[in-house]
């Protein structure tokens, strides 16, 4: 029974076709989605903090007002990837709790501190452009809801990635310190952000697995070289000097040629030991006990609303 | 008489609870309410659809946590419709959802699968027969 099961469940993979919540699937293919959207989900959630940082320093209303679009749009993001890990079966007060206990990991990248406002365009620059390879094969992952949540949060990431480069085309036009800052906001970011590849294929034991299941459809060092193909002509444009001295274009491959970050640096930052992480946490916690109240108010108004309605019905 | 397909129903359902697992539909909330601690339940589970345009029929678009049907509008609307993607929501309790199994090869679809007569190529009409 349950080969014939497996065999249909492999059946639909080999096929392209999506495996869909109520379908049978190996608990292992199970346990592997949760862990991966409900990480995905943490990261765009703590992904609004370093941004948020900014939004009541924004230098223009123009400004506030996309920032805190984006802000938002990370925030709705979030809420399409818990939803996406509650057809698995997963529990969100138990995801949020896992989160904040420090049970679950959530990308790096977003326990880099932003400095100065020239940041905020540098995040939607490289941080989302990263994020938008790495995403946009995720629209055809095995798991159906997964992958229309993906294809929903791709559309949205464009604005993102287009106000941050935007932003830096702005202050590129502006005095020679803002000029400065945009180039200091790369050279902090650009290695983090190739980071969010994750570990080098030969460090990334899960791969394999992920690409027979088709949860994966490129390998990490695949969609890093693409980014970094995207991404040189884009700072060409702009007028920064992307911080690899080893960066540099092989006519023969047909690729650009380019250095290694910090490995060791990265298994530290996820290890807890990023500039940031501790406070990433602690607000994130801090918002979620903060807003008990609102949630238990939430359910005692409408508990009160629907004993009311029983009462009008029954007096009617 | 007897309908035919009560037996294979029947079977349907049974294999259906079987093979239950938590789903989308599952409410994670109704195993609070019993508890008595009614103001620390999680907020139910909600389905949405949205309509996305006038003529077109409502799509599901994904789910959502709220406290009552009114609340999973609002959140339905700032959470699936930040970009007008809608002119109309409905919104329903996951729980209140009956579905089908989900495999297509399931014999609950089988009553049609054999009944090519209803598609209009089933019949040949002569090359020269205009209009139809």
């Amino acid at each position: 029974m349950s080969q014939a099961l497996e065999q249909h469940f492999d059946d639909t993979i080999a096929h392209d076709q999506r495996i869909e919540p109520r379908d049978w699937m190996p608990d292992a293919y199970r346990a592997t989605m949760i862990r991966q959207i409900a990480q995905h989900a943490h990261s765009e959630i703590i992904g609004m903090q370093p941004e948020g940082n900014w939004l009541t320093r924004a230098p223009s209303l123009r400004r506030k007002a996309i920032l805190l679009a984006k802000v938002q749009d990370e925030a709705g993001h979030g809420l399409y990837l818990y939803s996406a890990t509650e057809t698995l079966g997963a529990d969100r007060t138990d995801l949020t709790n896992r989160l904040i206990e420090g049970r679950q990991k959530y990308s790096s990248i977003f326990n880099y501190p932003t400095l100065t406002f020239a940041d905020v365009g540098v995040i939607g620059w490289l941080v989302d452009g990263a994020a938008i390879c790495n995403q946009v094969p995720l629209c055809r992952s095995s798991y159906g809801p997964y992958a229309r949540a993906m294809i929903r949060i791709c559309k949205e990431e464009s604005f993102h990635q287009r106000q941050g480069y935007e932003l830096l085309l702005t202050m590129m036009r502006g005095t020679p310190a803002q000029r400065d800052m945009v180039q200091d906001a790369t050279d902090r970011w650009w290695w983090p952000s190739l980071m969010m590849f994750g570990p080098p294929d030969t460090d990334s034991p899960n791969t394999a697995q992920s690409m027979a299941w088709r949860i994966k459809r490129h390998t990490n060092d695949e969609l890093r070289q693409r980014f970094v193909d995207m991404t040189v002509p884009q700072a060409q444009a702009l007028g920064v000097t992307l911080p690899d001295p080893q960066l540099r274009w092989n006519a023969e491959r047909g690729h650009h040629d380019f250095g290694q970050p910090d490995w060791a640096e990265f298994k530290r930052v996820i290890g807890g030991e990023g500039p940031c992480n501790m406070q990433r946490i602690a607000q994130r916690r801090r918002a979620h006990d903060e807003g008990a109240w609102v949630r238990e108010a939430a359910v005692a108004y409408a508990t009160k609303q629907a004993a009311r309605d029983l009462d009008n019905g029954a007096a009617t | 008489m007897t309908e035919p397909g009560d037996e294979r129903s029947r079977e349907e359902r049974s294999r259906r609870e079987r093979s239950e697992r938590p789903v989308a539909s599952a409410p994670p909330a109704g195993a609070h309410e019993s508890t008595g601690a009614a103001i620390k339940q999680n907020w139910p589970l909600f389905e949405v659809f949205v309509r996305s345009k006038r003529g077109l029929n409502h799509v599901h678009v994904g789910s959502l946590h709220a406290a009552d049907a009114d609340m999973a509008l609002h959140h339905a609307r700032d959470l699936y419709t930040r970009r007008n993607e809608g002119v109309s929501i409905w919104v329903v309790r996951s729980d209140a959802i009956t579905a089908s199994s989900p495999d297509e090869k399931d014999p609950f679809f089988a009553p049609s699968g054999d009944k090519v007569y209803r598609h209009p190529t089933f019949y040949e009409i002569p090359d020269g027969v205009p209009h139809i």
